[in-house]
């Protein structure tokens, strides 16, 4: 017989600290399949978050540095910079990225460091037991928001990946999810190409995976891959948001000159052809 | 007609959460009552290995990396 499917090199042998059916260690074997693909175990640098995948630098057998809350991309900026040669990655969730560290998160994509971030988006605070996140749907329950997200006090969730997707440093953006095996391969696919862009130093990756938290949900695992489906999915569409290589160009650099080439304010002539152009078009 | 694949569950990662059990497209899998883990679950267990293809759906959903492959 021939193993088809095998735990990859890249993870260690511990067992991870996650509630059973948690999605977590979905993505923690596509990212160690990824670098185990890529050859890069020796040069990979992860960077730990604060939530539950705190302890993440104790399954994965490269490199890893544990941040403060939200400030893993400030931590992987400082990392990539001091060795370029590495392949760095933040692995943070939705507190972590979108709420306390939403300041590095936004700067690292706009400075265009040539780094890759992994969002688990799974829609609520998953270590302290359950909060409202930024990305809490309007109406979903949580203990912060017992009688549903209420956006007159609370406001929208946040969509990471089509925000960043307008910051000129951006190379890719893609938003994935892991709630069918189908849907897992894409995963995959996309986690290596963020790091495939970002050995290339095409600019800065994010892989956003639509992820679930069935305890917190109050769900069991196999309810809260089916809510995750019909909920977190239609407001957060799996996709492609910016992949400047397939949209024929370089890098993110050379896409963002483009851009500003496009926009008639900025460029006297661009807006002669076109009737109008500019803000009255 | 597929007697030569089967799963191995790592009872030491396997936390009994049914996701295996959930995508499996020939429902051959389920959780094994007469064996309790460590961690105190009961882990998965190919019912009938006359019938795996191999299609690896119950290794790719796992999310304790518990499953190996074998064909």
């Amino acid at each position: 017989m021939t193993t088809v499917f095998k735990r990859p090199a890249a993870l260690t042998d511990r067992q991870f600290s996650y509630c059973p059916g948690c999605s977590h260690g979905i993505v923690h074997r596509l990212i160690a399949e990824a670098i185990d693909e890529l050859g890069i175990e020796g040069k990979a640098v992860g960077i730990a978050p604060v939530g539950c995948s705190v302890f993440a630098y104790e399954f994965f057998s490269c490199d890893m540095v544990q941040a403060a809350h939200g400030r893993a991309p400030a931590v992987a900026t400082g990392i990539k910079r001091a060795v370029p040669g590495s392949i760095v990655f933040s692995y943070q969730g939705d507190g972590d990225l979108a709420s306390i560290g939403m300041a590095e998160t936004i700067h690292v994509a706009s400075r265009g460091e040539k780094i890759t971030v992994i969002f688990i988006n799974n829609a609520i605070y998953g270590m302290t037991g359950g909060q409202m996140a930024p990305t809490t749907l309007p109406g979903q329950v949580t203990q912060t928001s017992p009688l549903g997200r209420d956006v007159e006090i609370a406001g929208y969730p946040i969509r990471i990946c089509e925000l960043l997707s307008t910051l000129d440093g951006v190379a890719l953006a893609e938003r994935v999810s892991v709630d069918t095996p189908r849907n897992i391969r894409t995963a995959k696919k996309a986690v290596k190409k963020a790091f495939e862009y970002q050995a290339e130093g095409l600019g800065y990756t994010i892989v956003e995976v639509v992820s679930t938290c069935p305890t917190n949900w109050g769900l069991s695992p196999v309810e809260a891959l089916g809510w995750l489906n019909e909920n977190l999915l239609p407001y957060y569409p799996p996709g492609v948001y910016r992949d400047v290589k397939a949209e024929g160009f370089a890098n993110a650099a050379e896409a963002s000159a483009a851009r500003l080439a496009a926009s008639s304010v900025a460029d006297p002539t661009a807006g002669k052809d076109a009737e109008g152009g500019g803000c009255n078009g | 007609m597929y007697m030569t694949a089967q799963i191995i569950v790592n009872e030491n990662y396997c936390k009994g959460c049914g996701l295996c059990i959930e995508v499996c497209p020939r429902g051959i899998i389920a959780l094994n009552p007469d064996v309790i883990t460590a961690k105190g679950y009961h882990p998965a267990k190919l019912t009938d290995e006359s019938r795996c293809s191999a299609c690896t759906n119950c290794a790719l959903i796992c999310p304790d990396v518990a499953i190996t492959v074998e064909r």
